[in-house]
């Protein structure tokens, strides 16, 4: 057994995660920057951030992830990292040449008190950042949240600095995604050319984090949110956040710097988010859905419909991120799947609430937690002390799906041991369609594995 | 790039190249940099700049000294709960990553290896202080796992608000009757990950080693250092030591545990394999308990071969030495036949390799029994030494830096001091054979290749585009940089999830991957087909 001193004795604990269900802030905030084009992250902090964060991120999509640090030493952690973020600045702008800079900070740097803002201002004053060149950044430190988190004061970081209002109103609309992969990005912009509605996109990961190979090292690849796109994002007519806890403060930011009013709704995964997506963008952009949409939609129903006995009453434990985790419940509960464990370790109330009233009325017995004391450790003992069928969740799950021989979809983040999602989106009806194989494709197997030889089936 | 003449032994001189990427920086770093790049000469071995902080904004391949010493040297030990004291992420990221294997004799006993603890640090543990958490950790990891042992290591934040992890392990050890330690192994304590290696040398040879009775249990009996089970090494290598009939006490630390490294002391002889990140502990093992070392490699065939018959020469004993002659016969029989067979196909190709503390350099040796010319390499966390040698030692300036980690006041033991091992290393120097002898990656490497310390990822793409290499070897935050310039790049940390690369099988494993890597056509079809063909204009156009 790889878990093996896994028990179905739960122990409340004050002190202890064990197979956390989340990860720090700067990683989220460095995601978001490389999905802004022509930028380098920065992690202000200890060489071991930036390395850390540059090596998950790398395993999740296998493809550069560029980012520097300001190489704390004792020295720096004793006296305050601006010489090492003015040096860092400096050095970056010669050698990397890029159009932004996004720093981070780190619970290195939060807790000496340095003060991004004003280390940035000092860099402005001495002449270190070249004419025209942007230096952004956003407070992310590790002891509040998670990564999702960090992921969000990026977006709002970004928005603070780059949206302006002038008088002209854009004939456009501010699509603020939460944390997707690359395919799901591109994806979002082909629904959005479907339903014929002008937008900015930010960050948009595609392009950059599944870039061709070419034979040549692009430092900063074709992808990205533009300067430009990000300057009339203040201009625009409205802006729809996907997912509450990566997109609300972006959206309140863009509102109170240039009220630029905004709706939030979940990430479109699944059936219902979808349609609520599509609505709000109907209306956002005050444009008839068109049929090629409906025609999807019909192809994710009519898949439901035909294999719903496979789904029926399927148990399942998920762990995630509330922004995913939210909608892909509703989707499980809407073809009758059970979600009975799903934990989250990103904080934030609102999270268990909302997945409880989703189930309800379907699976009223489902243990739900976020935040403090949730953990996969947690989900593994509920799982025996009464197993499931399915596990969705990332790469780690793969120790709980061997030990209890429980077939396992990988979605979230990081997903380290297999391909695939940065190139197949699971947003929108078509995505839908994605999970839906994804989940029958490991359920079959099963059957296939373990059905006697008399009741083998060729058709399922 | 892949047109290049090949058997072309002459080494190009990278003056120019050099000259081009310092030109790229401001003034300091270029004066900086310049001297972490030197040109080779194995007799005179000139001095290079290492061990130094990296430039902010570089960027780096390195980490941090909380990865160094939690993630190397203590990830890999699977009978101790390690417990990240601080935020969430440090825990997460060394969870698992290194592919340490591990291999538990009975499925009852301890492994925690796939688990992570963490006290996962909020706010409130900043401003009021972390210590009572880590205490309640501590309680409730005993409470639902009743493990012999416990570590606690420290992040940046710890050692900033005053959290002292040190007192907090003696107050649980008398609470909960266990053994428990703490490591400062803050991330900016040092320059990089070797930082962490010396601060977990400190805390293993402080807290276990020689807190058990020491043992007889073979003839022969060694400790293998630096070696951390990447892939299965460590499992080749004890196949080689079973076989042979050495007794392998402890490994530090590939499939290891504390029990094992309690009566480390009952060996006879330390073999050291990364001499940057375990000779701390080989060094403090001789003061104390008169147990000499010797640095060894079993990476490469060749060096396998010659590191067996180095422990055999040592224990001087002729079924020993026969046993290990005939292993080395049949092994490399094998290996032969293997290499024979490959070798025509890679000979004259380039390699360069930027990784590690010890294996941008053990890693040559399998290059040249392939007869890939190694062109360029450097460390990411190693010391002069281990570029130049043990012999610049005392001449190493020693900065605030290196000041910052302790060295350990260690004396002798004089009831388990071994009098017979000093005696026996003595008449063996007398023979000419060599303790503690490290000569450094340059002894071995060409004249007028260009060594590079902490190289920068702007200096390796345009060492990549000047030398052309065939393949380059680093780790996984260069490896889809350089394959997105066409060239293959080897994990050396991860070993790409293949492995083992260590002794013989090793060897042949890794010739094998190198055929595999090096002989693939994909790279030519990098290009689609109609880039070659003249563009196709048209008056007609179909679209509606």
């Amino acid at each position: 057994m790889l878990l093996r001193h896994t028990t179905d004795k739960v122990k409340e604990r004050e002190g202890l995660t064990i197979n956390p269900a989340k990860t720090c802030q700067p990683i989220g905030a460095m995601y978001a920057a490389l999905g802004v084009h022509g930028c380098l992250p920065h992690s202000h902090g200890s060489q071991g951030c930036c390395s850390y964060h540059r090596s998950t991120l790398t395993r999740h999509y296998k493809e550069p992830v560029m980012a520097a640090t300001s190489s704390f030493t004792e020295g720096a952690s004793v006296f305050g990292g601006q010489a090492n973020l003015v040096n860092a600045i400096n050095t970056i702008f010669s050698v990397y040449e890029p159009e932004i800079i996004a720093v981070h900070s780190t619970c290195l740097s939060e807790t000496i008190g340095d003060d991004l803002g004003q280390i940035i201002a000092k860099a402005r004053e001495d002449g270190k950042i070249p004419e025209g060149k942007h230096v952004i950044h956003a407070s992310t430190p590790s002891y509040v949240g998670s990564h999702v988190t960090g992921y969000a004061n990026m977006l709002e970081g970004i928005v603070k600095y780059f949206a302006m209002s002038t008088d002209e109103v854009k004939r456009q609309i501010n699509l603020l995604a939460g944390w997707v992969e690359p395919a799901d990005m591109r994806e979002l912009k082909r629904i959005m050319k479907v339903m014929g509605i002008r937008n900015v996109l930010l960050p948009d990961t595609s392009e950059v984090l599944d870039a061709p190979m070419t034979g040549k090292h692009e430092f900063y690849p074709r992808g990205g949110t533009t300067i430009p796109d990000m300057v009339s994002m203040g201009d625009s007519m409205f802006t729809l956040g996907l997912g509450e806890w990566a997109t609300r403060s972006a959206a309140i930011k863009l509102e109170n710097q240039c009220k630029v009013k905004f709706a939030l709704t979940d990430l479109p995964i699944g059936l219902s988010a979808s349609d609520r997506f599509i609505m709000a963008l109907a209306k956002a952009g005050s444009v008839s859905i068109p049929e090629t949409i409906s025609s999807e939609r019909g192809k994710l129903v009519d898949l439901i419909t035909d294999m719903h006995q496979y789904f029926h009453g399927k148990r399942v434990a998920l762990w995630g991120d509330p922004d995913q985790l939210i909608p892909l419940v509703e989707f499980l509960n809407d073809i009758d799947m059970k979600p009975v464990y799903v934990v989250s370790g990103t904080p934030g109330k609102a999270f268990t609430k909302k997945v409880e009233e989703i189930l309800a009325e379907k699976v009223p017995e489902a243990k739900v937690r976020n935040g403090k004391g949730a953990d996969m450790f947690l989900m593994h003992q509920w799982i025996k002390q009464e197993p499931v069928d399915l596990l969705i969740g990332n790469t780690y799950g793969k120790y709980i799906a061997r030990d209890e021989g429980i077939p396992f979809v990988r979605m979230g983040f990081p997903i380290i041991d297999r391909v695939g999602h940065s190139y197949f989106p699971t947003l929108g009806y078509m995505g839908g369609l994605r999970i839906l194989e994804k989940i029958l494709s490991v359920l079959m197997d099963k059957i296939d594995a373990d059905s006697p030889e008399e009741s083998f089936e060729l058709v399922m | 790039m892949t047109d290049k003449k090949k058997n072309n032994k002459v080494i190009p001189d990278p003056a120019a190249a050099i000259e081009e990427i310092v030109s790229r920086y401001p003034k300091k770093v270029a004066k900086k940099r310049q001297k972490a790049m030197v040109m080779n000469d194995p007799e005179q071995k000139p001095e290079i700049q290492a061990n130094v902080r990296t430039v902010p904004g570089i960027i780096t391949q390195r980490g941090c000294t909380y990865a160094g010493c939690k993630g190397v040297i203590l990830g890999p030990t699977r009978d101790v709960i390690n417990i990240t004291h601080g935020p969430i992420g440090c825990g997460f990221y060394s969870w698992l990553t290194r592919r340490n294997q591990t291999k538990p004799e009975k499925p009852t006993d301890e492994n925690f290896m796939p688990y992570c603890f963490s006290t996962d640090m909020q706010d409130e543990n900043i401003v009021f202080g972390g210590e009572i958490k880590l205490k309640q950790a501590i309680r409730e990891a005993y409470e639902i796992f009743k493990p012999h042992a416990i570590s606690i290591f420290s992040t940046c934040p710890v050692g900033l608000i005053g959290d002292d992890v040190h007192s907090v392990a003696r107050e649980m050890k008398k609470e909960l009757g266990i053994t428990i330690f703490g490591f400062s192994c803050e991330g900016y304590r040092g320059v990089s990950q070797s930082a962490g290696h010396h601060i977990a040398n400190n805390g293993i040879f402080n807290h276990v080693i020689g807190t058990d009775e020491p043992r007889r249990i073979g003839k022969f009996q060694i400790n293998l250092m630096g070696e951390y089970n990447i892939g299965g090494d460590a499992f080749e290598l004890e196949r080689l030591f079973e076989e042979a009939g050495i007794t392998l006490i402890s490994t530090f630390s590939g499939n290891s545990t504390i029990r094992s490294y309690a009566h480390a002391q009952s060996a006879d002889l330390n073999l050291v394999m990364c001499h940057r990140s375990i000779n701390y502990i080989a060094e403090m093992m001789e003061v104390k308990y008169g147990i000499p070392w010797i640095k060894i490699n079993f990476i490469g065939a060749e060096s396998t071969a010659k590191s067996l018959r180095k422990v055999a020469e040592f224990f001087d004993d002729a079924e020993l030495t026969k046993k290990v002659e005939s292993i080395i016969k049949r092994e490399m029989g094998k290996v032969k036949k293997v290499s024979k067979e490959i070798r025509p196909n890679l000979e004259g190709k380039l390699a360069m390799l930027f990784v590690g503390g010890s294996r941008a350099h053990h890693y040559q040796d399998l290059f040249r029994e392939l007869g890939i010319t190694s062109i360029s390499a450097g460390y990411e966390f190693a010391h002069r030494d281990d570029y130049e040698g043990r012999e610049v030692i005392p001449n190493i300036k020693v900065d605030a830096d290196t000041r910052n980690i302790e060295d350990l006041e260690v004396v002798k033991d004089e009831s388990q001091y071994r009098e017979d091992l000093v005696k026996k290393k003595k008449l063996l120097e007398e023979k000419g054979y060599n303790f503690k002898e490290y000569r450094g990656m340059m002894s071995e490497m060409e004249k007028n290749s260009l060594v590079v310390d902490d190289i920068s990822h702007w200096e390796s793409e345009k060492l990549i585009e000047y030398f052309k290499p065939d393949v380059f070897c680093a780790g996984i935050k260069e490896k889809y940089v350089v394959q997105k310039m066409g060239v293959p790049l080897k994990q050396l940390h991860s070993y790409d999830y293949g492995g083992p690369y260590a002794g013989f099988e090793g060897a042949i494993n890794f010739y094998r991957e190198m055929e595999r890597m090096l002989a693939t056509k994909i790279w030519k079809m990098v290009d689609p087909p109609w880039k070659a063909e003249p563009e196709i204009v048209g008056s007609m156009n179909i679209n509606v």
